[in-house]
């Protein structure tokens, strides 16, 4: 019965992490993706800088985090210990799932990282800049096909966003959607697609080798070591940015927030926290407190406006 | 430096000790986590990443690979042995395997999986490191619609796992096809047939699914028949392979290589369509076709062979571009990129010593499982010797450990239990098991893939045939229909509903 004992040692492994815990990071996703290896990221900073005792991380993947954000809202309420870790995704794919938990109701704490959106073409495109691809959306919006991340995701409504400020009907957008960016970045190698459109990381080591032409990025000013030109400076006025995020369970006191704030200041600040950033190419974002949370609410009205102006949202 | 040279240099890498119990540990690993349903080698590279944070990095991304490599070979252990397949790229081990394992030649299906595995896992890496640039321009070239022909291609190939019944087949198919829309549409971000349960919004699990209608279902008619007409002979004859058993598996191991490893290099090509053709190969050029259902021992040498060099093929738009094809290949890029190093079309030019490395090692950790497994195979068919209810108690606790250890919740245990019900109903009614699985795992990518070519051309289908490649892919699928059909016309039908027994 070698298999059962495998088994149960493996389902042990899994179960591990049930010792007490000064904090509890939940990482509404699978092993492996961006939200999750935040989770665990804070968790060693945390650790290694000895700001918490003992830091676990569980995963509850499915739907865009909707279905972690359920569970956290309705198992850690009041409980200062426990944190979830989201990102904008998570604003888009609750409106489109319809989630009847959205992020009002937990406590916003910090952006933590964020990443631009890149629009790119293939080396041999003919479109050479932003005027180019603007030119041929108003052509024919339908001839211009967008390759990039799922349906209703960030990569999705930037699409949306620049065909509605370079004033062409958002609901024309022809977007393809890929399930990840692996597939993606090979139908606009392929040239199956007229354009890509996903985080610079993505496509980052193509536009070194020459195989990519990067015609825009999604930031507000020119970022350091990307050679692209801003949307706005290629005269289309957009700007948006796929962040990452830990929030703190409904209902906790006002002091429990401020003590929580303080300890993932502590951790932004440190040495490891900025080790890690730079290991894994994350930029530094953070925005922390009531600040975050405007910001959190605007971006949920636009992304709201935008979603409904595709038509994936009535 | 010339190729050879390199991979000399690579070899020397990979055969530093510690380099070696890298892939030792991954290698067992990988066999371990490919044997437990539902735990696959994406979760466990996952959860040894923060681990390997402070090994080096050539290290643990050997560590990696061999847990890969193991991980496609594990799975079919309990597929044969046990008829639970541990993972999807090992459903179609299950239907030769298994019934080659009920009639006492485990030993020898085992085997052949192993050596297949081996063989097919050492030219699938040398073909990585000769012909990587070559097998990526053609998986390039494969857009929306080649995908889409390929697809169809799969779909009339498999027929052939459909049994003596076409109507009863077809019915298990669609049943598949329907489990297949349940989830948040990709294309739209629309949830189908969820009924507002969010945990079926990501749709169904395919290991679920598979694990329930095999394993549970199998469960359920065993204890359903009073316990007597199951009979399972545990060993007939010799344990290890006999000269016929060599000269039937060669050729599946070169052809389920050379079906494998291409479709795998493909981004969306996946492990899972290799075995399905290569099954359908195997079954259609087999000199003995009556054998097919009742335990061929081509049906799991080919199978089994493409499984691993898909597995090697992963790994070339991972190297040569940094596309991460599968859900392991993507954990694996996130391991490249924790020390610093971007896979990409530089990746070879700007570190040439640890790609080389990996693939040196590749080589060794394909060894290394071989001499650990061969050995392995005579306490392994020990396992049906168990009396029944123990064995089948067994198989169900660990089918259900297996599907909560990959996802700790309430409701994926029933659907575990529901879909066993399922499995039930259909054997119980004489519907065959395998379209179901099938159905799930190529409808999703067969609409998927239809709808992007639909929209590319802005809804002109001409699109399906505008390529040569998707117009032979289509016309292969049209001979697959229409040739059974002609030999049937031609009155050699007896011969055909032999050759599509019931397989479960």
């Amino acid at each position: 019965m070698k298999q059962f004992v495998l088994a149960s040692i493996i389902a042990g492994a899994l179960a591990l992490p049930a010792a007490a815990a000064d904090y509890k990071i939940m990482a509404p996703a699978a092993p492996g993706g961006g939200w999750d290896q935040t989770a665990r990221s804070m968790q060693t900073a945390l650790q290694d800088e000895k700001i918490s005792g003992s830091v676990q991380v569980n995963n509850v993947p499915g739907a865009g985090g909707t279905i972690g954000l359920a569970q956290f809202v309705n198992q850690a309420s009041g409980d200062p210990a426990q944190l979830i870790v989201g990102g904008y995704v998570m604003v888009g794919a609750i409106l489109t799932n319809a989630s009847p938990v959205t992020l009002d109701q937990v406590t916003p704490i910090a952006r933590l990282t964020g990443e631009y959106e890149a629009l790119v073409v293939p080396a041999a495109s003919d479109i050479k800049d932003m005027a180019g691809l603007v030119a041929k959306l108003k052509a024919d919006p339908g001839a211009v096909s967008w390759g990039g991340g799922s349906a209703g995701g960030t990569d999705h409504i930037t699409a949306g966003l620049i065909a509605k400020a370079a004033g062409v009907d958002p609901t024309k957008v022809n977007y393809i959607a890929y399930s990840g960016g692996g597939e993606a970045l090979a139908a606009i190698l392929g040239g199956q697609v007229t354009v890509g459109i996903s985080g610079y990381g993505e496509f980052a080591e193509q536009i070194k080798a020459g195989t990519l032409r990067i015609i825009g990025i999604s930031s507000d000013a020119k970022v350091e070591g990307i050679d692209a030109p801003t949307f706005k400076e290629g005269g289309v006025d957009v700007s948006i940015q796929n962040w990452r995020m830990v929030a703190a369970a409904p209902g906790i006191s006002a002091e429990q927030k401020a003590a929580v704030l303080a300890d993932v200041e502590k951790m932004v600040t440190s040495a490891s926290w900025t080790k890690i950033l730079a290991d894994k190419g994350w930029a530094n974002t953070y925005l922390a407190g009531d600040d975050f949370a405007a910001q959190l609410k605007k971006d949920t009205e636009s992304t709201a406006a935008i979603l409904k102006d595709i038509g994936l949202v009535k | 430096m010339d190729t050879f040279g390199l991979l000399a240099q690579g070899l020397l890498t990979a055969l530093e000790p510690m380099n070696m119990l890298y892939a030792l540990i991954g290698v067992t690993l990988g066999t371990a986590v490919g044997v437990l349903p539902g735990i696959g080698p994406a979760l466990t590279v996952a959860l040894l990443l923060p681990v390997t944070y402070k090994l080096d990095p050539a290290g643990s991304l050997i560590m990696f690979a061999g847990i890969y490599y193991g991980g496609m070979y594990g799975g079919s252990t309990t597929s044969i042995l046990l008829n639970t397949p541990g993972e999807s790229a090992s459903i179609v081990t299950a239907l030769e395997g298994n019934k080659m394992a009920r009639a006492g030649r485990g030993g020898p299906a085992l085997a052949t999986a192993a050596i297949g595995s081996f063989v097919a896992g050492l030219i699938a890496t040398i073909g990585l490191a000769f012909i990587a640039p070559t097998v990526v321009k053609m998986a390039l070239s494969f857009g929306p619609a080649e995908y889409f022909a390929l697809m169809i291609l799969a779909f009339m190939t498999v027929s052939a796992a459909f049994g003596d019944s076409t109507l009863r087949g077809l019915t298990a198919l669609f049943i598949g096809l329907a489990l297949g829309l349940i989830g948040i549409d990709l294309q739209t971000g629309q949830a189908r047939l969820a009924f507002g349960i969010p945990d079926l919004l990501d749709g169904v699990e395919v290991t679920t699914l598979a694990v329930a209608l095999f394993a549970v279902g199998e469960a359920m008619s065993v204890a359903a028949s009073k316990g007597g007409d199951s009979t399972i002979q545990a060993i007939k004859g010799s344990v290890w392979m006999t000269r016929e058993d060599w000269s039937r598996s060669w050729k599946p191991w070169l052809r389920g290589t050379a079906i494998g490893f291409p479709i795998g290099a493909m981004p969306a090509g996946g492990a899972e369509i290799g075995t399905f053709l290569s099954y359908s190969v195997e079954k259609n050029l087999a000199k003995k076709p009556e054998e097919f259902g009742h335990g061929a021992i081509e049906g799991v040498a080919g199978p089994e062979a493409a499984n691993n060099a898909s597995a090697a093929g992963t790994l070339v738009p991972l190297l040569t571009l940094g596309l991460p094809t599968t859900a392991t290949a993507a954990i694996m890029l996130a391991g490249f990129q924790q020390f610093g190093l971007q896979p990409g079309p530089l990746l070879f030019a700007t570190n040439p010593q640890l790609v080389w490395g990996l693939i040196a090692s590749l080589l060794v950790a394909n060894l290394m499982l071989l001499v650990l497994n061969l050995p392995l195979i005579g306490v392994w068919v020990r396992l049906l010797t168990i009396p029944l209810p123990w064995l089948y108690a067994g198989i169900l606790l660990f089918a259900t450990l297996g599907t909560i250890g990959a996802n700790p919740s309430t409701f994926e245990l029933g659907m575990l239990l529901a879909f066993g019900l399922l499995g039930y109903g259909l054997r119980r009614f004489g519907y065959p098991i395998a379209p179901v699985v099938v159905g799930l795992i190529l409808g999703p990518m067969a609409e998927q893939q239809l709808r992007r070519a639909l929209a590319i051309s802005q809804g002109d289908p001409s699109i399906l045939l505008g390529s040569p490649i998707a117009v032979i892919l289509l016309l292969l699928a049209a001979t697959a229909v229409l040739l059974p059909l002609y030999l049937r016309a031609r009155g050699r039908g007896k011969v055909l509903a032999q050759l599509g027994a019931n397989e479960d």
